[in-house]
């Protein structure tokens, strides 16, 4: 088979022979996958002709008072993604994808909900003091992985922290979009530029997001980026196999689910 | 398998819990896995193709007023949708003391100052017949009317304006019976060179309004004196200032933006 990061301390040769003591999990379901790929150039598409939107009136910056520290956006960058006086093009552009970002990201929660997937992505009461440990981990200031389901603590907290950003992304984009038809609507964010605001700051963390995800996953490797396409990951052995008592073999962290290499990869 | 009765099972351990959560995930041979990756990607591979040439084919259709034909279509699906939706909609109106001045952003069609004394608006019908030609006087003697509303513009900015005038459907009811049931009205500035469409129902909103003032005071000339149009419910670029003709029409009239890449309805 082809090279198998999924379990690096295997050999490829070795992994053919010993491959019956392994076996393949569908992890992402073909909903999920679809969903996933299918989101992300619409989101590419909205941030970007949101951007050209934006430009018409930049006047966010972080900075105190008068004093800018960083201002959205230089001007390198509206030059180099060409998002100069294109606002009309990119209104057209943002209200029509939009409809299909929404409605791509409505059966992703509907499918959330009806198939109780969304009980692997919500973090549990554990979810903070794990998630650190993720953190320490992947800086390489720990050496064990905390135990972890389809995702780990700091995956559950990043994709919940995405899905609660897309909801509120969807909800302040359309108080903006139609402030009078809508109305109370733009209220929830203070208002019609409270909604604006908040709508811009929600695109940069979902940008930073998908930098720190891209990151990641390039970090995790070939088995972890296989998974969204395939659907599969290798794992040693089924848990539910015959002879299976002894159920603490330290199988989860080779599932290699989280974006995260595991251990002992670096 | 031995099930013999376990007295005390012990408790899972996390885990053995988070195990738990996988365990009914379908597992097959990692030998297949091999022929799956090959179709999964090989579908990807097709559906990114699909994705590309649907993006190719918005990008070289004909242009539709600047647009690309399908985005065209999809702001007047946009219009069907909301229009449909916005019956008996208004937007908020603020206390007098949230007012503040408005900036001065189009000059198209008021560059040049005019001797407001001489001004006069021509009423046309739909079938360019004149209707009347009237002078301030005649809007002034029309119901007034003060309106405290965020007026928006398309670029983002946004500002709370007490505008004072009349509404437009008072003015309306002057010509209703002469011009019938038409389902649009035309604004034009003066000098032909600003115009702007409007369908009849968002015109006949009752905070569409003819503005003579900007608070208590007659508009200035850079702000539209001594007519222009206000709405909280469509963007600043269909506000037309100095309003020369007002023209009903069958049709859609000329818009001078939606002509330049813009939506032609502009709804909010």
């Amino acid at each position: 088979m082809s090279i198998d990061t999924t379990e690096p301390e295997t050999p490829p040769d070795v992994a053919a022979t010993t491959s019956d003591e392994r076996v393949a999990r569908l992890v992402h379901p073909r909903a999920i996958r679809w969903l996933h790929w299918i989101n992300f150039p619409l989101l590419m598409i909205m941030i970007w002709s949101g951007l050209r939107i934006y430009w018409a009136e930049d006047v966010y910056a972080l900075g105190i008072g008068s004093w800018q520290w960083f201002a959205f956006f230089p001007d390198a960058v509206y030059e180099t993604l060409d998002l100069e006086r294109r606002l009309a093009r990119g209104m057209a552009f943002h209200f029509a994808f939009g409809w299909l970002f929404v409605i791509n990201g409505a059966i992703y929660g509907i499918y959330l909900l009806a198939t109780r997937e969304w009980r692997h992505i919500l973090p549990d009461r554990h979810a903070a003091k794990e998630a650190k440990d993720v953190v320490l981990h992947d800086l390489h200031l720990k050496k064990e992985m905390p135990p972890q389901g389809k995702y780990n603590a700091a995956q559950r907290i990043s994709y919940t922290a995405v899905l609660v950003m897309a909801l509120i992304i969807v909800v302040s984009g359309f108080a903006i979009y139609k402030p009078t038809q809508l109305y109370p609507l733009p209220l929830l964010f203070g208002g019609y530029q409270g909604a604006r605001l908040v709508h811009f700051w929600m695109t940069i963390g979902l940008g930073l997001f998908f930098l720190v995800h891209v990151l990641q996953v390039l970090r995790a490797g070939w088995g972890n980026f296989r998974s969204m396409v395939t659907g599969y990951v290798i794992e040693r052995r089924s848990p539910t196999a015959p002879g299976n008592e002894t159920i603490s073999a330290p199988s989860v962290p080779e599932t290699e689910t989280h974006d995260a290499p595991i251990g002992g990869s670096a | 398998m031995s099930d013999q009765h376990e007295p005390t099972r012990p408790e899972p351990t996390r885990e053995e819990q988070l195990r738990a959560q996988l365990e009914d995930a379908p597992t097959i041979p990692v030998s297949e896995l091999k022929g799956r990756t090959r179709r999964s990607f090989l579908t990807g591979a097709a559906g990114a193709g699909v994705a590309f040439l649907g993006w190719r084919w918005i990008q070289d259709s004909p242009v539709d007023d600047g647009i690309p034909q399908p985005l065209r279509n999809t702001l007047e699906f946009n219009e069907q949708v909301w229009s449909n939706l916005s019956e008996g909609r208004s937007a908020p109106e603020f206390p007098v003391s949230k007012a503040t001045p408005i900036q001065v952003n189009g000059r198209i069609g008021i560059r040049n100052e005019i001797e407001l004394a001489d001004w006069t608006v021509r009423v046309e019908g739909p079938d360019g017949e004149l209707l009347d030609e009237l002078d301030i006087s005649a809007f002034e003697a029309l119901p007034q009317r003060d309106m405290i509303i965020e007026h928006k513009c398309i670029e983002g900015w946004s500002s709370i304006v007490h505008w004072g005038g009349t509404r437009f459907s008072d003015f309306h009811a002057r010509y209703a019976d002469q011009v019938g049931d038409v389902p649009y009205v035309g604004f034009e500035t003066p000098d032909g060179l600003y115009y702007v469409g409007w369908d009849m129902s968002s015109a006949m909103h009752p905070q569409t309004m003819l503005a003579l003032r900007q608070g208590t005071e007659p508009l200035t000339q850079e702000h539209g004196a001594p007519l222009r149009l206000a709405t909280p419910n469509k963007y600043g670029i269909k506000c037309l200032k100095r309003i020369g003709v007002i023209r009903y029409a069958r049709e859609r009239p000329a818009d001078y933006w939606a002509e330049r890449s813009y939506d032609w309805y502009a709804g909010l």
